[in-house]
């Protein structure tokens, strides 16, 4: 089983984040399970979202001790807490201007991407969740980019889903230039 | 849902608990939908108020100023031969205590989701089971929901359940709030045409109509009062064979079922037994798995009815088990769990005498780890050679000295 915990601010799309990779995994004929860190829910405050994916069906809705991504959608997140329960083998996504040497100290493996740049270009503001979709994919291939892309056109609105797509596709493709660079 | 992996043939969709009680309940095409909105049931609430809004679903949907007032609309439209759901949780099914007593003796078949909340106070929104099992002795059907796909089908079934001409009696759905009613998991949506052929339109046996007019909703004395009540007692006890005959031929229709009032895992030569609710039991069923590679004797036991409560069927499962938990997410203060009291009394007549272990654990949110549950099935298998002492048991308790 794949875990993925993501970080955000109340707003920024964390959980819908969580919501369309699960979706994607389903494109790809797997399973999955998303859920937000439960509770009310305050524009700005930091929240957590989470997505198991699997091949066979999931039954365990307890709370992640651990994972094998972490996603952070806002770089003034990032710390310990980002880091904590990383497993061997996973990675720390950030989305940041700044390059991933600058974390370090945390101990694990940290990949930056600057979907803020991509996302203000096509969709005319810095929601970054498609974006980090992207990245993830190809850092990961937890799900394929095509199942990605149509999460994406399955999940969000019409209007909004052509630029999410285009997004996400931007991110996916700087990380994997990235990843070889 | 059966454990094994079905084919995904074609995609589910990827919907929450809630969003799956919501088109359980359109689908089954109710006249009438009077409820108020609280955490964490407001997802089933919107759903069903968009599709309104938008003409997808022709229902008259009513905006009531309370749980009192949803409950109490639900029973005048339910008497009018209307199919009629509503949805609640925590504060708002005890704000409708009144009512639900009403509705179980005026014999009015709503279907209602409870999303299971703790009680205030301290006030707090999340998941437990407080709520409904404070209200276990109000003549509603119980059922307890495990995923997303259950919660649909159930609302669908639900109806077919609480319609049937022997029950006439209210159901209740409870699903855990938050873990069940927020998660997001595959889902298969069944066809309308295939929904409408299982559930046909309700025809109430009993109208209120100006074309033959009935007394309904009267008073009843001393001299009547105890008939009116045997028969309501009756009525329920028989929806646990009703239940199991529509569990049946919904399976035969859609290839999915869920089992009857209880539903057995691994307890055949079982010594140690887990007695669950809920949407916990998907990791308990994977601990006793775990556990069985390991040479433990574990199973599990899920209660799917807590009213009509399947004495026989508890006493034949755990037939063999030498020590038996209940694990549950509520307390009756000053004594138990309140699971835990009627599973005891069940055994009570039984041959076998088991260990008996009362495991309190998710109250208000807290989360049931798996670790939390090996735990439990390690004090099980204690008990099984030694006398266990205090029997109900908080799990994952900060002890601060002050009691």
């Amino acid at each position: 089983m794949i875990e993925v915990r993501w970080h955000g601010r109340g707003g920024q799309g964390a959980f819908t984040a969580a919501r369309l990779l699960g979706a994607a995994a389903l494109c790809d004929r797997k399973f999955a399970l998303a859920f937000p860190s439960f509770g009310p829910e305050r524009r700005g405050a930091p929240i957590l979202a989470f997505t198991r994916i699997d091949g066979r069906r999931i039954v365990d809705r307890s709370a992640l001790r651990s994972c094998d991504f972490a996603v952070v959608l806002d770089d003034t997140l990032m710390g310990p807490h980002a880091a904590d329960g990383i497993r061997q083998g996973g990675a720390l996504l950030v989305n940041s201007t700044r390059p991933p040497v600058e974390w370090a100290s945390l101990g694990v493996r940290v990949l930056t991407v600057d979907a803020g740049a991509v996302a203000r270009a096509v969709l005319g503001r810095a929601i970054v969740n498609t974006g980090m979709i992207g990245a993830l994919v190809a850092a990961s291939a937890v799900v394929s980019l095509d199942a990605g892309l149509r999460a994406v056109q399955s999940e969000m609105r019409p209007a909004l889903a052509e630029k999410n797509e285009e997004v996400l596709r931007r991110c996916h493709d700087l990380m994997k230039e990235h990843l070889v660079g | 849902m059966s454990v094994e992996a079905t084919a995904r043939q074609p995609q589910p969709l990827f919907m929450s608990g809630n969003e799956a009680v919501a088109w359980g309940a359109r689908l089954a095409r109710p006249h009438v939908i009077a409820a108020y909105p609280i955490t964490p049931q407001t997802v089933v609430i919107e759903r069903l108020a968009e599709w309104v809004a938008e003409g997808t679903l022709d229902t008259e949907f009513l905006h009531v100023e309370s749980e009192h007032s949803a409950l109490s609309a639900c029973m005048g439209a339910s008497a009018l031969g209307a199919r009629t759901f509503t949805a609640t949780s925590s504060q708002g099914l005890l704000y409708m205590a009144e009512c639900l007593q009403y509705a179980s003796g005026g014999r009015f078949p709503i279907v209602m989701m409870n999303a299971n909340r703790a009680l205030a106070l301290p006030w707090n929104i999340y998941g437990d089971q407080q709520d409904s099992l404070a209200v276990l002795s109000s003549g509603w059907i119980q059922v307890y929901i495990e995923d997303a796909q259950e919660a649909l089908d159930m609302t669908i079934q639900g109806f077919a359940i609480a319609e049937h001409a022997e029950v006439l009696t209210p159901v209740m759905l409870n699903l855990d709030g938050f873990v069940l009613t927020h998660t997001y998991e595959p889902v298969d949506v069944p066809a309308q045409a295939d929904v409408d052929a299982f559930l046909p339109p309700f025809r109430t046996p009993s109208k209120m109509s100006l074309e033959s007019p009935t007394s309904m909703g009267f008073t009843a004395g001393p001299a009547h009062y105890t008939e009116f009540k045997v028969q309501q007692h009756r009525a329920i006890l028989r929806a646990e064979r009703v239940a199991s005959e529509v569990d049946q031929e919904f399976g035969r229709r859609f290839g999915r079922s869920y089992g009857g009032a209880v539903v057995p895992y691994r307890c055949e030569g079982a010594d140690v037994v887990l007695v669950t609710l809920g949407s916990v039991s998907g990791m308990v069923r994977e601990t006793v798995d775990a556990l069985r590679t390991r040479g433990v004797a574990a199973g599990m036991l899920k209660l799917r009815l807590m009213r009509p409560f399947p004495e026989r069927e508890i006493v034949q499962a755990l037939s063999t088990a030498r020590s038996v938990g209940v694990l549950e997410k509520d307390v009756s203060f000053g004594h138990q769990g309140a699971v835990f009291s009627e599973v005891s009394s069940a055994l009570a007549g039984s041959a076998a005498r088991p260990a008996l272990l009362n495991f309190v654990a998710g109250l208000g949110g807290r989360d049931i780890s798996r670790n939390d549950v090996e735990q439990m099935f390690d004090q099980l298998q204690v008990a099984t050679v030694r006398p266990p002492g205090e029997r109900v048991r908080f799990a994952n308790v900060q002890e601060n000295g002050n009691g």
